[in-house]
């Protein structure tokens, strides 16, 4: 049976080397659209390679965190990170990191994945009506944005154009972080899918603006939930070196692509990732 | 510090000052900033930017190294692990019973040995901790633009991630 070259056994040499490619793939998505490679990583190791769920929410947190200093790096010298606007709502999603690491014995899963299922399906329909929008805000009465001068503006390579934008609706922001923290805590997975909805609707900073402020961000609240996973057992060594040597080349790929993309293209891709994030999280909660 | 040619906005500084003046978030938006003070702002921030993007690149360039140095070292003791015909399945090493260094002891003493999985541990550990030092040279940061307010907020995120690794008891 050894023979033949479609029935040999897949040794962890071939582990390693495909999973390393599939996951370069999952680092230019998720520096794109600023979601991490999560939303790759977690369904290829449970489907086809047959992974505990357990070690793959464990990857997808290494994913999480290579993609965001992968393209971090090169977001923040382009000037594409808003730096005062990423650190600021850290506030909010490292305390929901942390909360939501000490309550996943409290609340059920199932209904947590149904809910923002829910959520996520709610936010990409609104995302994809707002495709057009394109038209930063040119004032703000949004007091503690003034208070941080949380305003900025970025070169936009597409457009050959310096674009200076507005910030508002903190307080929602705050909220919305806040929620983001504690489902990456809780489910391993959606932090950046909820992270790009409220910093490009809410608070109307540019699709790019948010795409690249989310990356920067997710590093960081995934870094607040890993040290709990880490001592758990979660974060296998096999698996955690080729997502994190693959994701890191990918989105160091990704981050050159975003600059030079259309900002309604961003959106459009983001949309469609969002719709399948959902509806697995809604097969997560409701199928049985 | 000199500005570096094709890194610098394209936008000249004055401008971000006309519009309002708080063009470029440097903090100016508060405290009414004459332009001289703007200008040399500005240069504080781009600095800050270069070395928040140099710290994340040196984490990852490291992390990385040794992840593959860890990788090199497993194949290296495990000669099975690769053979073309071999019948070790990856599945031994990703079962929900494959032992590996969870804790800092047992890191500590799986790197004693020698042993390739430790060294990859030990690189995702500077991988995670990458962003953890980007906040701190964050903290740093804004006390050099003599920002306080953002100085106290980017210090109780600092605060929370230090926590973090306490309370999970690594």
């Amino acid at each position: 049976m050894y023979g033949y070259v479609y029935n040999r056994t897949v040794t962890p040499f071939d582990f390693v080397i495909s999973l390393a490619l599939v996951s370069v793939a999952a680092g230019v998505l998720g520096s794109l659209i600023g979601l991490g490679g999560g939303v790759v990583i977690v369904p290829v190791l449970t489907l086809l390679y047959g992974v505990d769920i357990r070690l793959a929410i464990g990857a997808s947190i290494v994913s999480v965190i290579a993609t965001s200093s992968g393209a971090a790096a090169a977001y923040v010298r382009e000037r594409m990170t808003n730096l005062r606007v990423g650190m600021f709502l850290e506030i909010a999603t490292t305390t929901g990191a942390l909360s939501g690491a000490y309550l996943t014995t409290l609340l059920p899963t199932r209904f947590l994945f149904a809910f923002f299922g829910l959520v996520l399906a709610y936010s990409s329909f609104t995302t994809f009506k707002r495709r057009h929008v394109a038209q930063p805000l040119a004032v703000s009465s949004d007091g503690i944005a003034n208070y941080f001068d949380l305003h900025g503006s970025y070169y936009d390579p597409a457009e050959d154009q310096e674009i200076a934008y507005k910030v508002t609706g903190t307080k929602l922001g705050l909220f919305l972080m806040y929620v983001a923290g504690l489902v990456s805590a809780l489910l391993g997975i959606g932090s950046g899918a909820l992270k790009v909805p409220a910093m490009d609707g809410a608070m109307h900073l540019p699709m790019k603006v948010s795409s690249a402020t989310s990356n920067f961000m997710i590093g960081v609240t995934a870094a607040a939930s890993a040290a709990v996973y880490f001592a758990r057992g979660q974060i296998d060594p096999i698996i955690a070196a080729p997502v994190a040597i693959g994701v890191l080349a990918g989105a160091t790929v990704g981050a050159r692509v975003l600059g030079r993309v259309a900002s309604k293209t961003v959106r459009l891709v983001f949309v469609v990732v969002l719709v399948i994030i959902s509806l697995e999280m809604l097969q997560k909660g409701l199928l049985p | 510090m000199t500005s570096i040619p094709g890194q610098e906005s394209p936008v000249p500084v004055g401008l971000s000052v006309a519009d309002g003046g708080n063009g470029t978030g440097s903090g100016r938006g508060r405290r009414n900033l004459s332009p001289a003070e703007a200008a040399l702002m500005d240069e504080k921030v781009r600095k800050v930017e270069l070395v928040i993007s140099m710290v994340l690149r040196v984490g990852v360039v490291v992390s990385g190294l040794i992840i593959l140095a860890g990788l090199g070292l497993m194949f290296a003791h495990h000669a099975a692990y690769m053979a073309l015909r071999s019948g070790v399945s990856y599945k031994v090493l990703t079962s929900g019973a494959t032992q590996f260094p969870h804790s800092l002891t047992a890191l500590g003493n799986s790197l004693a040995l020698g042993d390739g999985r430790g060294v990859v541990v030990l690189g995702v550990m500077v991988l995670i901790l990458t962003p953890v030092l980007r906040v701190a040279v964050g903290v740093l940061s804004f006390l050099y633009e003599r920002d306080i307010p953002m100085a106290s907020v980017t210090f109780y995120v600092l605060v929370v991630l230090i926590a973090s690794f306490f309370l999970a008891g690594v």
